[in-house]
């Protein structure tokens, strides 16, 4: 039997909790060490609960048992402000990293759209988008891989509650860096992103609408088999992405309306947003594994 | 009510709110007879932008006639003592656009968040504050909590910078009570060099009775539209409010016999949308929903066979907020789907 590829969590918040639960279920991934910064964080006690290694002085508390412990893969789930340098510590010791901040040093990763072509890359450096990104872009794509999208306008509603600090204080980054991605990795030749955070209790489900502009008319039935394929795909790690109306065609407008559940590991069942990131970032790693797998096998 | 001596600072807001019963099609040159003739009348505050604010233009919101940027060079220049303000709702706008607005010689910029979420304008706020701009939260559908909660959000765009914080009505919901207390606790609470503003939407008919609450109250800003252009049933006319103003002893600098002239022959008759209290702008009201949603409501009733009024009561309960307009398409293909199980 192949040996579990280890990993450690950079961030003990509710994204890298989360992945922690999730990490744990993986046949080929096994977390051993979760960093973060406050001794108390009830992320940390966990993991360690659970049997991982933990620190809360930021990745120099890990750095000294980074080769001892075969760390080959880190998600960070800390904040685009500390990215970059948490980034250069571990790469000096090899270690790919699965970026979950939207510092977008690497290049973008939407696990249906570009997983394969990501891994292919050998790149040391992958950016997860946004969770607006994760739950829109496989939908762009699947209207651009049947014909030409010249605009593509995503709106993601989150509950309040489900938006964490990092997110209100630099809300900007999540416009920018989510149309980026919808052009990029969507491939609409102009992208646009809107968020709405909603303050309603109980707090609603992650929604995203994603209007596509095509530039010839629609071909409908090729767009509606396309975007069923999507969705199954996306549905492979995240059960809960569903399509609740559309698609609707209105001249050359295409329009889905999704609701995100997510699976409730540390986070409630409404924050489909950010469970959505924690599991792309998973299946993302989990792939990088399987190449550092068949790379020491071979 | 006595408001005799008060002073209070006009705001209009045709060409941005009015923007919404126009579908965002007024052209740069409507804008500039509009606001030089609101300049000559002697209006201090006019703003400029998309319906939604700057980076308003999408699907989901509608494409203007012309950009935020090509609006303003239009318009700004032309102003003799006018100053021209933005708004900018963070999630929609950015910095970007904020920095756009600046060196077009925006000098007022106003940062709107839905009346919980003030956190999400610090970046936008304190842009603002550093460039010297006059820098004014606006805390939308306030009707939704408490003055205890609205004093919180508050104190965190007071934080950011702002200079003056507005109490804004964006369903037409509120009471002239509502109005007191919400003006009156912000205005007893804030730091007294931030001013207090009202904006009102006239769904029920009470924009003028609220502006003189939020006056008696403290608000030292006021918006409103000539004849009454905005979103849902329009805001506070402003000649009207002016006209009571005047009557009331309070100072407001505008020219009512000029203004009420912009209002008959160069607004009323530009309107593609009458702008009235409406079945569906008073359910707005009623109900308690953006007034935003009423021809994206109208619209979708028309093409899925429903009745505007129903589309607005369920999005009024599912407690939907400002730039939910996506939701007013999926509310009416819910609702149709019910229809046709029934």
């Amino acid at each position: 039997m192949t040996t579990k590829v280890k990993a450690a969590i950079i961030g003990s918040g509710n994204i890298g909790t989360d992945l922690l639960y999730k990490a744990l279920r993986s046949d080929v991934i096994e977390p051993v060490w979760m960093v973060g910064i406050d001794p108390d964080s009830e992320g940390l006690k966990r993991a360690k609960e659970l049997g991982l290694k933990t620190t809360a002085d930021g990745v120099q508390g890990m750095e000294p048992h980074i080769v001892d412990d075969k760390v080959r893969i880190a998600w960070d789930a800390t904040s685009a402000y500390v990215h970059e340098s948490n980034n250069e510590l571990v790469k000096k010791y090899g270690v790919k990293m699965v970026d979950l901040t939207p510092a977008a040093i690497g290049p973008f990763c939407v696990p249906p759209v570009n997983l394969q072509e990501m891994v292919g890359r050998a790149v040391q450096n992958v950016n997860m988008v946004t969770c607006g990104g994760q739950a829109t872009i496989p939908m762009v794509a699947a209207v651009s891989r049947v014909q030409p999208v010249e605009y593509a306008e995503i709106i993601a509603t989150v509950s309040s509650k489900s938006a964490g600090p990092g997110t209100r204080k630099n809300i900007d980054e999540f416009t920018r860096t989510t149309a980026k991605g919808v052009e990029v990795v969507g491939g609409a030749d102009r992208g646009k992103a809107i968020i709405i955070i909603n303050p309603a209790e109980p707090p609603l489900m992650m929604r995203d609408t994603i209007h596509c502009l095509t530039k010839d008319a629609p071909k409908e039935q090729e767009i509606i088999e396309s975007a069923q394929q999507m969705i199954a795909e996306v549905q492979k790690y995240v059960p809960g992405y569903s399509l609740k109306n559309g698609p609707v065609f209105d001249g050359n407008r295409v329009s889905f309306f999704m609701e995100v559940e997510g699976l409730g590991d540390f986070l409630p069942k409404y924050a489909g947003n950010l469970d959505i990131m924690t599991a792309a970032g998973l299946r993302t790693a989990e792939l990088i594994a399987e190449e550092i797998q068949r790379a020491e096998a071979a | 009510m006595n408001l005799e001596g008060k002073k209070v600072t006009l705001h209009d807001m045709s060409l941005r709110d009015g923007m919404h019963p126009q579908r965002h099609q007024l052209t740069a040159e409507q804008m500039v007879q509009v606001a030089t003739a609101l300049d000559a009348a002697g209006v201090p505050l006019i703003e400029v932008t998309h319906g939604d604010g700057l980076g308003g233009a999408s699907v989901n919101y509608g494409f203007p006639a012309a950009s935020d940027e090509e609006y303003l060079r239009a318009v700004v220049p032309r102003m003799k003592r006018a100053k021209i303000s933005a708004l900018l709702i963070p999630g929609i706008g950015t910095v970007d656009h904020l920095r756009m607005a600046h060196d077009c010689g925006v000098r007022t910029i106003r940062v709107a968040t839905h009346c919980t979420e003030a956190d999400v304008s610090e970046q936008h706020i304190v842009l603002g504050a550093k460039m010297e701009m006059d820098t004014v939260g606006f805390l939308m559908m306030a009707h939704m909590i408490e003055p205890e909660q609205l004093l919180e959000q508050a104190k965190l765009m007071q934080g950011y910078g702002a200079n003056c914080i507005y109490v804004t009505d964006s369903a037409g919901y509120m009471l002239p009570d509502h109005v007191t207390a919400h003006v009156g606790h912000l205005r007893e609470k804030l730091n007294a060099d931030v001013e207090v503003g009202f904006h009102g939407h006239h769904n029920l008919h009470l924009g003028i009775a609220n502006s003189l609450a939020a006056v008696e109250a403290g608000a030292a800003r006021v918006d409103g539209s000539v004849a009454g252009m905005g979103a849902g049933a329009g805001n506070t006319p402003l000649e009207v409010f002016v006209a009571v103003l005047h009557r009331m002893g309070v100072e407001t600098g505008v020219d009512m016999w000029k203004l009420m002239d912009v209002a008959e022959e160069i607004v009323y008759p530009m309107m593609t949308h009458k702008v009235r209290v409406d079945r569906d702008s008073l359910t707005l009201g009623y109900a308690g929903v953006y007034s935003s949603f009423l021809l994206h409501a109208k619209r979708a009733a028309e093409k899925y066979g429903l009745k505007s009024t129903d589309i607005l009561v369920e999005l009024g309960r599912l407690k939907t907020v400002g730039g939910q307009e996506d939701m007013i398409e999926d509310v009416a293909l819910d609702m149709k789907k019910a229809g046709a199980q029934e």
